[in-house]
């Protein structure tokens, strides 16, 4: 645990629509940037603040302060690499939004490497004028990119549950699909039954979910463009737990109508289900490794709730976790090679992770309580779960490192179950010059 | 909607018919010797199982009902001396046995469903908000099956039940500590 250099950053808040994002823990380690304000054309919509809150959130940087800032640079031949050095700054993304000949918004945005002295992108984002947050986003991924060699992911989504008013006549649960930080906010479904375990399909185009609102529970798929939803499990007993195969074909899910909860697949396109574990104790929370050859599973099995891993070739089944006396819900890691799962310490329930081959100790990332559900970013660096702060739930993500935390605290009801999304499709376009 | 409130209507509803079934006799509370349910003609007097042939009983006008409908709509089990029979059973954290304290409340609704084979219960599962979701989905089901079990072992006939887990999603409290997790923890027989 690297945790010695961690400082507590007092950043000013800022709000968007529905939530407020709050910088909860950071490091001085971080790589300072300067995303120095855009110039801003004509009738053009800025997208610096978007930018700057992205990179942010990364966990990789620290954006520096606008009014520490001794130029405004707009180009990078306009960038003096003295007045950034002087700051400690690594990195400069400079630019300027505009609207074009076809009415697009533009930003044409420029990063530069202060200590090489070299410029490491020039580009061009476009996209439709009532979507600046959506130009914003995919700056950030191509800065991101430019400077880590990871693709950034803030142009995905992330899908979660919003309840309002529970315990009461008026309670509503709703399935939510929003930007990655809280903003844009739609929701899909709404229902006085519970929904739960929201699961996206590996293309984006559809999400999974559970809803109690045939009185039981039952699973369904929804096609995100269209909104036409179909039920695919409705048996005797639990329906729940849906996870895509990594090739969208099949769903793993948990079904108890044999007697008690079990892992099972099902066929999207036949219908065709096949049992996969067959035990007494519980087992759930099925989810499928990349190479989708096996799938991870929580069961009591062993007398306490653990991570287990069967193959789907000869179902054979192996244990993965022993430390402790909770570990469930796992969730593969992009590289397939480390899981994140929901572990109890002795000082609650926190988000942990380690290697599915068990050479290393789990590592704790989270520091609350009741800290539950986690989902990781497709780049495989940053991590959303949800957590609770007071009555009411609400979603954290931090950084893969355990060193950066963001909270994002819905203005009304409980905020559950963050499913972040897979990379989606663009509606913006990129012209590198 | 709240047990006190359905004591209420109850105590209400039942206050002429039942109470004045229950004046003079002692075994009213140990509902195990009571007479199987018939509907009794208002010119016939009710013979409780308690009271011998050869003894009638004048002062009783009516047979305690075994359920009794509120006026929310909700359908309750009602013991002969006219309260509600608990319907709710909690249980300790991540476990699913059945309290001792709770086995003779559910002798109670096993007996009242097998007089009435038509009446139907939903037993419904529960967790607190500790652990995670899909999990306390399972273990919700688990307590449902536990109570399920013990009704069937009781002579309850499986058509008429139906369990329902809907894990941690229905919290009675919101709270975040020990009092409210135990509140959360239970299984709710549902009448329908």
């Amino acid at each position: 645990m690297k945790r010695l250099c961690i400082v507590l950053v007092t950043l000013p808040c800022f709000f968007v629509h529905g939530f407020e994002i709050v910088i909860d823990r950071g490091v001085d380690t971080l790589a300072p940037i300067a995303v120095v304000p855009f110039r801003v054309q004509e009738n053009a919509t800025d997208v610096t603040s978007v930018v700057t809150s992205d990179l942010s959130s990364s966990g990789q940087f620290r954006p520096i302060d606008e009014a520490n800032m001794l130029s405004i640079p707009s180009t990078a031949s306009d960038v003096r690499y003295q007045d950034w050095r002087v700051l400690g700054v690594e990195y400069v993304i400079v630019g300027t939004v505009f609207i074009d000949g076809l009415g697009l918004l533009v930003a044409q945005f420029e990063v530069v490497d202060i200590n090489q002295e070299q410029v490491l992108l020039t580009a061009q984002v476009k996209g439709t004028v009532d979507d600046p947050r959506a130009i914003a986003h995919h700056v950030s991924d191509e800065a991101f990119r430019a400077i880590t060699g990871v693709p950034g992911a803030f142009s995905t989504k992330v899908a979660y549950v919003l309840v309002e008013n529970r315990t009461t006549i008026n309670e509503r649960h709703s399935l939510m699909v929003a930007d990655f930080d809280g903003n844009r906010a739609v929701s899909k479904v709404s229902s006085s039954q519970p929904i739960l375990s929201p699961a996206w399909s590996p293309d984006g185009t559809k999400l999974a979910y559970v809803s109690f609102e045939a009185g039981g529970s039952a699973i369904y798929v929804m096609d995100l463009a269209s909104g036409d939803v179909r039920q695919v499990a409705s048996y005797e007993g639990i329906n729940s737990a849906p996870s895509f195969s990594p090739d969208g074909t099949q769903i793993a899910m948990v079904l108890s109508r044999d007697g008690n909860p079990d892992v099972y697949t099902a066929e999207l396109a036949t219908g065709v289900i096949r049992r996969i574990t067959d035990n007494r104790a519980i087992d759930t929370e099925p989810v499928w490794e990349n190479s989708g050859e096996s799938l991870l599973f929580t069961s009591d099995r062993g007398g306490s709730p653990q991570i287990y891993r069967v193959n789907l070739n000869n179902l054979r089944v192996l244990r993965l976790t022993f430390e402790g006396s909770y570990n469930a819900r796992p969730r593969v890691m992009p590289d397939n090679e480390n899981f994140i799962f929901v572990h109890r310490s002795a000082t609650g329930f926190h988000i942990a992770w380690r290697d599915l081959e068990g050479n290393r100790a789990a590592r704790i990332l989270s520091s609350n309580v009741l800290d539950e559900s986690p989902s990781v970013s497709p780049n495989g660096v940053m991590m959303m779960y949800s957590t609770k702060s007071g009555r009411n739930g609400i979603l954290s993500i931090v950084s893969v490192d355990g060193e950066v935390e963001y909270k994002l605290t819905a203005s009304s009801g409980d905020v559950i179950e963050p499913a972040w999304s897979p990379y989606l499709p663009l509606r913006t376009t990129i012209v590198k010059l | 909607m709240t047990y006190l409130k359905k004591c209420a209507w109850v105590v209400l509803l039942l206050s002429f018919s039942v109470l004045t079934a229950c004046a003079s006799h002692t075994g009213c509370g140990t509902p195990a010797e009571e007479a199987p349910i018939e509907v009794t003609a208002p010119d016939q007097p009710a013979e409780p199982t308690e009271v011998r042939d050869d003894e009638p009983d004048v002062s009783v006008v009516e047979e305690a009902p075994d359920f009794l409908q509120l006026l929310d709509g909700s359908l309750v089990a009602v013991s002969a001396d006219g309260n509600v029979i608990r319907s709710t059973f909690r249980f300790d954290y991540d476990e699913a046995e059945i309290a001792g304290g709770d086995l003779r409340v559910l002798q109670e609704h096993a007996q009242r469903l097998n007089r009435n084979r038509g009446q139907s219960v939903a037993i419904e599962g529960h967790c607190d908000e500790r652990g995670t979701r899909e999990y306390n989905l399972a273990l919700g089901e688990r307590r449902a099956m536990a109570v399920q079990d013990y009704l069937l072992a009781n002579g309850v006939r499986p058509s008429q039940m139906t369990t329902r887990s809907f894990g941690e999603e229905r919290p009675v409290d919101t709270g975040t500590d020990e009092s409210a997790w135990a509140k959360n923890r239970r299984v709710e027989l549902v009448y329908e």
